[in-house]
């Protein structure tokens, strides 16, 4: 037996990172998320006038506003667990490592929340 | 170290040419990182749309600027990039298109389809003017 794991941890199947696979898991299931939402943006912004009128028109359709919301969501958190791995793979200082992960996190949280209630206050019109 | 030594040594990176595949995984992370940047901009744009068309305003000539244009059209062959070879990754975790002719071949195929679509998109954006 080479296995020295515990059948209970055996069984959660965490390894030493403790969180198992979540961490790879959910940067795929963004990652499929931003497949549809990216083109829709890409070439849904391309045909659109740069104006204020127009701009503020087409994010106060709810479909428009509710799509754009999810890729907010969507980016920011495969953002955030994309450069985490860039950090653990380049930055070999544990501490500073650390503290630069935090700082995305919150960062990536931060403008995630900006961009969902600007969005959210040109629906309403506010 | 013993230089005499016919031991195969690690490749030297500044010498070691790096092969289609290799380059492409480094240029996901670089293109991953400019467009958490990039969304930091659209985050930027929403909130100046939010606060109304004053602000805006102030906006609005810095995206039409050229070096706005040129930034926009670095991000947006950027997120096409990182959208081909993203789904090409997809694949590859499923444990498909790992033969060396087939990654090469899927790695060309995203790079033309990435700049087919900035164009496209840029087209499109250019009949709005």
């Amino acid at each position: 037996m080479s296995d020295y794991r515990t059948p209970l941890s055996r069984v959660k199947g965490l390894g030493s990172a403790k969180d198992g696979t979540s961490h790879f898991w959910h940067q795929r299931l963004t990652a499929i998320a931003l497949i549809p939402l990216v083109l829709w943006f890409g070439f849904g912004l391309a045909s659109l006038p740069t104006d204020y009128d127009s701009l503020t028109g087409y994010i106060q359709q709810p479909a428009i506003a509710v799509a754009l919301i999810l890729l907010i969501a969507s980016v920011f958190y495969h953002a955030q667990l994309g450069i985490q791995i860039i950090l653990e793979d380049y930055v070999s200082s544990h501490a500073k490592r650390t503290l630069m992960i935090i700082a995305v996190s919150f960062t990536c949280l931060i403008c995630a929340l900006i961009g969902i209630v600007a969005v959210i206050k040109i629906l309403v019109g506010a | 170290m013993n230089t005499n030594s016919r031991h195969p040594i690690s490749p030297h990176l500044q010498i070691y040419r790096l092969p289609l595949t290799a380059l492409l995984s480094i240029t996901h992370r670089a293109t991953g990182v400019i467009l958490a940047l990039g969304a930091v901009l659209l985050i930027w744009v929403l909130a100046s749309l939010s606060a109304g068309p004053e602000s805006y305003a102030k906006v609005q000539p810095v995206l039409q600027h050229w070096f706005g244009q040129l930034v926009l059209f670095g991000i947006t062959f950027s997120l096409y990039f990182h959208f081909c070879n993203g789904i090409r990754h997809l694949f590859l975790d499923v444990g498909m298109g790992f033969e060396l002719e087939t990654s090469d071949r899927t790695a060309k195929l995203a790079i033309v389809v990435a700049i087919i679509l900035t164009i496209a998109t840029w087209v499109v954006a250019a009949g709005m003017e």
